[in-house]
């Protein structure tokens, strides 16, 4: 009798955990936002104004968590994702999360968008010690946990990607003349930074051109222009789509052939390499941690085939072609996850410990073998990348995955 | 020329809807109640604006903040476009500035708050008679441009890397909340909110007293005609270029005042963008109304998310067609709107 | 030398983009006496209706004369439904009909047509024309059209009796009414014409920029600049002024060391007011004297 119940016990407890049966020793314990039936998640993205291209990782997320809750939601919760509209910039952003975190009574915020929208409510959720989860964007101040230890990022960070081409460079050009395009903005500098660390003591000697360019610049054809006739023979070229194809077709046009190393930012194979003409992509060299859609050997993947079939169904309007469609519900996946680790004690505080606890977590369209760790001291989920080599029309992934994180 | 005591009644009124005035005018009601009337009612609003604090959740008292902070600083834009007929597409960078000012002083410096508002007031006047220096020859469009490049070339110099020591470039500059002072029993919002409130009280004030002035007549002349103004003997160069230190002024103070209540500064919060809803805001209120800007500030800040309460996808065409209605409804603004709707009642009073 | 070339024929390349969207604003100035903060969005708009006619499988040129003979009737559509109404409204509260107009194109274009960057082609193909990638075809032809769209113009406003009406109109509606001239109908012609002459600049630019719907958010700029530049009451003016700002811009960025590159932009834009400070109406401008 008793060895049968101290057995029962046994076999309760590690379900118990997940289940969240409520003859469980440990109480439920819920923090703002979550009832026996509902979770509150909080979210800004820029749905209108000049950045309003990044609107659709909202939408994205928002029919991910309902597909989620058509299929039951978490632990038996539905889950009410509250996105708004913060037009990429920092005071709307404040306001918009003061609403979340007062009126709205959200359990936690999950990938708010942008470094300077979340700059802005950086010091703010960390004083209201409200988890502020993986947020989208790439800076690297975000992995801080003795500083800001309710704020977590999600991707890897541009100051590692640019460590990353760094080594790519000093491995294959040693003696190369760099060139570097970049955004006169936080992600752009942030990749220059890491370049530049890379290179140790090489980069003032070989990085010749540092030319950035505005958002509001109608093209970049001057800086390639000029890049070529100061002799760069590698081109590392860190910009958003738009400015990348423009950059790749110019350089075809003008017969330039540099090395040339592409952000993971503006790498897509439809958003960038399309437009600029596929021939003219050839050797183009890059850095992935998510599986790109419109790349063809991908076609037959199982975690593609589930992401289209999820578009199909709760994201019809959207565009399968646009990399923020593929991200969105990455980040709703890894909440699903710190949620089903959290049980029943759905407070602030276990939250952020389970969202600091993940163990070779991965999602479906992350790239094979990338796997999401964090703990206590490490608050950067994804720290792995693969190279890929594009051969005129898929890239091809070459070297092991790649840890450069920059702490 | 006027009568000095129309003045008052006519105070701020938009150029183009001018001629509303006509009837009104003729009526002459009493100078004295009609003075009395407005007092009441500015007063009743001081009261209310005093209380909302304490019944509203600390959320809605920050959001209202921001509305005045707004308002003041569409007040600035005000002044030197309302009251002086300079088009100015620039005042994001003044607010920018006053910004940046407050919080480099606050964050570098560790200067008190309170010290940091005149001393981004005083910088933004003196950056704002410098750029009204030059923009004494250009007219229209002309300065439009002008104003625009300033806007324009603000984020980029916020962002230029020699500066980044003191700007913290991209990455903004995080400042810390002031708590109320002498244990008063408030929290930080509500010790701002009546912070923002008393220097509102203080510069709406000056600017109704400065526009009532002898010194106000001038500036309104300049818009109306500058060359006769001129032939007056009003000396249009100083006026004008005054007045664009003065609006700076207070754009550049409200600016201070919305780095201390967001927190943070950073130079993709002062973009053209920025500028466009200063503007629309002025439209929205009235132009050439001292208090049509706080609804324009009200209009700032809540309509975005109206748009968007609508639909998120369609957010911005949302606040496209609201904009659009309300300037079908009221073309001068709902300042010109209430004016009319008092002169309709006055009239019906008097007949 | 070669970098100087090569910088001055990328800036004539850039400018031939700014110097058509001067024109298109210079145009609807000349008409309704109002900058259009809208009409790089209408622009915008012009050439998704273009790109959607091809993708429906219709060839280019169909494709551009749909996209240009609606834009006209579109231009025409807003000056009637939106602006006649609020004619009599003061001067700002039209510029925020712009705003609003801007925002509700801009916004509509990304719900339709979503926000990654399309191709557009070229008639004029992307073959290099003096050698070295100094400019190609499309550049050229470009830089051809926009000169071609002044000079008809210009024949159109000295030549044509609907011209001269319209010219009277916009320079003195009271008189032109009363020779019976319909001044409303001429000031739609004009929003019409604008219109027009803005879609052919958007597909012109669009092959070089790709499609989106921030794409004119830039180039409206500069295409302002280069017409406040050149003088808002003359449209070879404005041309010029496109291309001197293009010109301007790329060899500020490319030889002023150390800031130049950070902020060209900053730094054109000062040259012009400067220019302006000299000549306050524009390089090319008459000079606006009001009577007393």
């Amino acid at each position: 009798m008793t060895r049968l119940s101290r057995r029962t016990i046994l076999a309760a407890a590690p379900s118990a955990l997940v289940l969240a049966t409520p003859f469980v020793a440990r109480a439920k314990n819920y923090g703002p936002g979550v009832t026996d039936t509902e979770i509150k998640i909080g979210n800004t993205v820029p749905y209108s104004g000049p950045a309003s291209s990044y609107g659709t990782i909202g939408k994205a997320q928002a029919a991910f968590w309902k597909m989620t809750n058509d299929q039951g939601g978490v632990n038996g919760r539905k889950i009410n994702f509250i996105s708004y509209d913060d037009g990429y910039t920092p005071p709307k952003t404040v306001e918009q999360i003061r609403k979340l975190v007062e009126q709205d009574q959200v359990l936690f915020t999950c990938a708010t968008l942008g470094t300077p929208t979340n700059s802005a409510i950086w010091q703010y959720m960390n004083q209201k010690k409200v988890p502020h989860l993986f947020v989208a964007t790439g800076a690297t101040k975000w992995d801080d946990p003795k500083g800001h230890p309710w704020t977590m990022g999600w991707q890897p960070n541009y100051q590692s990607e640019g460590r990353i081409y760094a080594t790519y460079i000093m491995k294959e050009k040693p003696d190369g003349k760099i060139g570097v395009l970049y955004q006169n903005d936080d992600f752009g500098k942030d990749y220059l930074k890491g370049l530049k660390d890379g290179l140790g003591d090489k980069a003032a000697k070989m990085i010749a051109v540092e030319a950035s360019y505005e958002t509001t610049d109608p093209t970049v054809d001057s800086q390639v222009v000029d890049m070529r006739a100061k002799g760069i023979d590698v081109f590392v070229n860190t910009a958003i789509p738009k400015f990348a194809a423009q950059a790749i077709r110019k350089a075809a046009e003008i017969q330039w052939k540099p090395l040339h190393v592409l952000a993971s930012i503006g790498n897509s194979v439809a958003a960038t390499l399309k437009p600029a003409g596929l021939e003219n992509a050839k050797d183009l060299v890059s850095d992935f941690y998510l599986k790109d859609p419109t790349d063809v050997q991908w076609k037959d993947d199982a975690g593609y085939k589930e992401w289209v079939a999820f578009m199909d169904k709760y994201y019809p309007e959207g565009d399968k072609s646009d990399a923020g469609n593929v991200i969105g519900p990455c980040f709703g996946m890894t909440a699903v996850q710190v949620l089903k680790q959290c049980g029943d004690e759905l407070t602030r505080e276990n939250v952020m410990k389970q969202a600091a606890s993940l163990k070779d977590f991965t999602v479906p369209m992350l790239l094979p073998g990338i796997k999401i760790n964090t703990g206590p001291t490490d608050f950067a989920p994804i720290k792995q990348v693969q190279m890929g080599k594009f051969d005129g029309t898929q890239w091809r992934l070459f070297g092991p995955l790649i840890a450069g994180a920059v702490t | 020329m006027t009568p000095p005591e129309d003045i008052a009644a006519k105070e701020g009124l938009p150029f183009a809807a001018a001629p509303d005035l006509g009837p009104e005018a003729e009526v002459r009601v009493p100078t004295l109640g009609r003075i009395a009337y407005r007092e009441i009612v500015v007063a009743a609003a001081v009261i209310v604006a005093a209380l909302i604090p304490l019944a509203a959740s600390s959320f809605v008292t920050f959001q209202l903040t921001q509305v005045m902070v707004y308002g003041l600083a569409i007040l600035g834009l005000n002044l030197l476009t309302g009251f002086n007929g300079q088009f100015s597409l620039g005042h994001s960078a003044f607010y920018g500035i006053g910004a940046y000012t407050a919080a480099i002083m606050m964050s570098h410096w560790s200067v008190p708050y309170v010290l940091t508002l005149p001393a981004a007031g005083i910088v933004c006047f003196i950056v704002g008679v410098a750029f009204g220096l030059p923009a004494l020859r250009l007219q229209g469009l002309y300065l439009a441009l002008a104003t625009f490049a300033l806007a324009i070339a603000m984020p980029q110099i916020l962002k230029f890397h020699p500066l980044e020591n003191f700007t913290g470039g991209v990455q903004g500059i995080v400042i810390d909340k002031p708590d109320p002072p002498f244990g008063l029993p408030i929290d930080a919002d509500q010790w701002l909110y009546y912070v923002t409130l008393i220097v509102i009280l203080l510069m709406f004030t000056a600017a109704a007293t400065l526009v009532r002035s002898r010194s106000g007549r001038a500036i309104m002349a300049i818009r109306d005609n500058p060359t006769a103004a001129a032939a007056m003997g009003v000396n249009t160069a100083l006026y004008k270029t005054m007045t664009f230190g003065v609006s700076a002024l207070y754009t550049g103070v409200a600016g201070a005042l919305g780095a201390i209540v967001v927190q943070y500064v950073a130079p993709d919060s002062f973009s053209f963008l920025l500028s466009v809803s200063f503007l629309v805001g002025l439209v929205i209120g009235g132009v050439g109304s001292i208090p049509g800007c706080l609804v324009g500030g009200l209009f700032v800040l809540y309509v975005p998310n109206i748009a968007e309460s609508i639909s998120t996808g369609l957010a911005g065409a949302i606040y496209g067609v609201i904009l659009l209605l309300v300037i079908f409804v009221v073309p001068t603004g709902t300042a010109g709107f209430a004016r009319a709707a008092f002169a309709r009642l006055t009239r019906a009073r008097h007949s | 030398m070669e970098l100087l070339l090569q910088q001055v024929m990328a800036g004539l390349a850039n400018g031939a983009i700014y110097a058509s969207m001067a024109l298109a604003v210079v145009m609807i100035y000349q008409a309704i006496d109002h900058l259009n903060f809208a009409q790089g969005e209408m622009a915008m708009f012009s050439t998704f209706i273009a790109w959607q006619v091809m993708q429906w499988g219709q060839p280019y040129w169909v494709a551009f004369i749909v996209a240009v003979a609606l834009s006209f009737v579109g231009g025409v559509l807003i000056e009637r439904v939106l602006f006649r109404p609020i004619h009599d409204a003061p001067v700002l509260s039209n510029i925020v009909a712009f705003i609003a107009l801007f925002s509700i194109l801009n916004s509509g274009a990304g719900y339709i047509w979503d926000y990654t960057i399309k191709s557009f082609p070229s008639p004029f193909g992307h073959k290099p024309l003096l050698g070295a990638g100094l400019m190609d075809t499309h550049e050229a032809g470009m830089i051809g059209v926009t000169l071609a769209m002044l000079a008809l113009l210009y024949l159109f406003f000295r030549g044509t009796r609907l011209g001269l009406a319209m010219r009277a109109a916009a320079a003195n509606p009271e008189s032109a009414r009363l020779v019976g001239i319909r001044v409303g109908w001429m000031t739609a012609l004009g929003w019409g014409m604008a219109a027009a002459i803005g879609a052919v600049a958007g597909m012109l630019i669009a092959p070089v920029v790709f499609l989106e719907p921030n794409m004119m958010l830039g180039v409206l700029l500069y295409g302002f600049a280069g017409a406040v530049l050149g003088g808002m009451t003359s449209p070879g003016g404005a041309v010029i002024g496109g291309f001197a700002v293009g010109v301007i811009e790329n060899l500020a960025g490319t030889f002023i060391p150390y800031v130049g590159r950070e902020l060209k932009l900053t730094i054109a834009l000062i040259l012009i007011v400067a220019v302006l400070m000299v000549r306050p109406s524009g390089l090319f401008g008459r000079r606006v004297v009001s009577r007393v």
